[in-house]
């Protein structure tokens, strides 16, 4: 099975996301060298934070997971959080880790996810593989 | 300016970006300032000939929304952030809320820019004087407009604010949205997404710091906000739903326009950092409006094999300068 790393920022919507999956996860922490080290493929669970132009839309401690390439050799897809409202950048940085990766993006959600959003990926982590991620 | 407890100023203080207590404070203040705009920079005037294909109905209807719309921007920029600032917990939050308070106002004055592009002075002036006598609409005024008030609880005007910022505009936001995935007002609809985008932050940053106040709170108290949250909320959806009906129930759109209240109320609940009341089934918006949102954002659900279609590419290596910030 597929493990799960995400991050949240202190408004915690990713984090309550997360939870109520029900799974374990490896947390990206908001400041210092915590990080976790997957041994195993996971898929990245990472809100969006861009302004009007789509700027700034991974967080930085996303970017500083990533960039490690060990880290990054084991990713397998990305779930975005977001919001609707920000129009066209609504979950950005999931395309935007995708595109680096070249994993798919699996879904968005807004917010916390709804209980669609919840049931959907509940079953859809469950049956998921993937493919490596090929850059190195 | 740090108040002490007589409501006197204290030391009066400068404020330094460069010693933050909250991190969020400096986020949203980059992100609201780059995100600033002006309604002059849409060029609505391009949407005459489609109001000219509206109904005198649908104009007198889409008038009164932008006026009901008009009022709640009116309240949350003369009123509602500026009495948020006595209670900020750093000197960079209260100037995250007077930036808010000042888009407040350039979402109310954006409005008077579609009227005087768009519709003759008589019928403006009609519906400004119905705004003045609708019930439901001076009904949701004024419950926002209590817990405003001097003396009010701080907490609770927190998430009186955020119904504002994130549920009680969407009765009216449906509207353009509608028109727009009808291919109908686009140049407005694309101003009326960039209000949508500034009041997702406001919504989002009041209700992070009504969040991290109620970490500061006992259980007892903690218990009572919430209990307070919801009671509000129904209160305020009772009247949501008798406005919605007296405006769409003509046009047809009274249950469609109830399900985005919905789906909206539930998302008011999560800038809280509460849990959604409404059923899913009780939230299924119709994917044109969805679409009309967020356009050009794809909907992916590759668990389910639809949305877009994933081609997997030649990754590139990522170093930090590759990332756009």
């Amino acid at each position: 099975m597929t493990g799960l790393v995400y991050f949240s920022s202190r408004s915690g919507n990713t984090a309550r996301f997360v939870a109520r999956l029900g799974r374990a996860a490896a947390r990206i922490p908001l400041h210092g060298e915590d990080m976790p080290a997957p041994d195993r493929p996971y898929v990245l669970i990472c809100p969006t934070f861009a302004d009007g132009a789509g700027r700034g839309a991974v967080p930085k401690p996303v970017i500083r997971f990533l960039n490690d390439p060990a880290r990054r050799a084991l990713i397998r897809g990305v779930i975005g959080g977001g919001n609707r409202n920000f129009g066209a950048t609504y979950g950005l940085a999931a395309d935007v880790i995708a595109a680096k990766c070249s994993v798919p993006v699996l879904c968005k959600f807004e917010l916390a996810g709804s209980e669609t959003d919840i049931a959907r990926v509940a079953a859809g982590l469950d049956t998921f593989r993937g493919t490596p991620c090929s850059t190195m | 300016m740090t108040k002490d407890h007589a409501g006197r100023i204290a030391v009066p203080r400068a404020i330094n970006w460069n010693r933050l207590q909250d991190d969020k404070d400096l986020e949203v203040w980059n992100r609201l300032t780059v995100n600033f705009w002006l309604p002059e920079k849409v060029p609505l005037s391009n949407d005459v000939q489609s109001w000219a294909t509206l109904s005198a109905a649908e104009q007198q209807l889409t008038i009164r929304v932008f006026t009901g719309l008009t009022l709640l921007d009116t309240i949350q920029n003369a009123v509602g952030a500026p009495a948020m600032m006595p209670d900020a917990l750093t000197p960079h939050e209260e100037a995250v809320l007077t930036n808010i308070a000042f888009m407040e106002a350039v979402h109310a004055r954006s409005y008077s820019s579609i009227f005087s592009t768009l519709c003759s002075t008589r019928e403006v002036d009609e519906a400004f004087r119905w705004s003045e006598e609708n019930p439901q609409l001076q009904a949701k005024a004024r419950a926002v407009l209590e817990t405003y008030a001097p003396g009010a609880d701080p907490l609770k005007r927190k998430v009186a604010s955020v119904f504002l910022e994130s549920f009680l505009f969407y009765s009216g936001f449906y509207l353009p949205m509608y028109w727009s995935s009808r291919a109908k007002l686009t140049n407005t609809a694309d101003l009326i997404r960039l209000i949508i985008r500034d009041e997702a932050v406001h919504g989002y940053y009041i209700g992070y710091k009504f969040q991290r106040a109620l970490e500061r709170q006992d259980a007892a108290r903690r218990a009572e906000l919430k209990e307070y949250t919801f009671s509000l909320l129904f209160e305020l959806y009772e009247i949501e739903a008798k406005y919605t009906e007296a405006l769409y129930d003509d046009l047809g759109l009274t249950e469609e326009v109830k399900s985005f209240l919905h789906y909206n109320a539930n998302k008011a609940l999560q800038n809280l950092g509460f849990e959604a009341l409404f059923p899913a089934e009780a939230c299924e918006v119709n994917p044109a409006i969805l679409a009309a949102l967020s356009p050009d954002s794809e909907n992916h659900d590759f668990f389910s094999g639809s949305g877009s279609s994933y081609v997997i590419g030649r990754a590139v290596a990522t170093e930090d300068a590759d990332w756009d910030f």
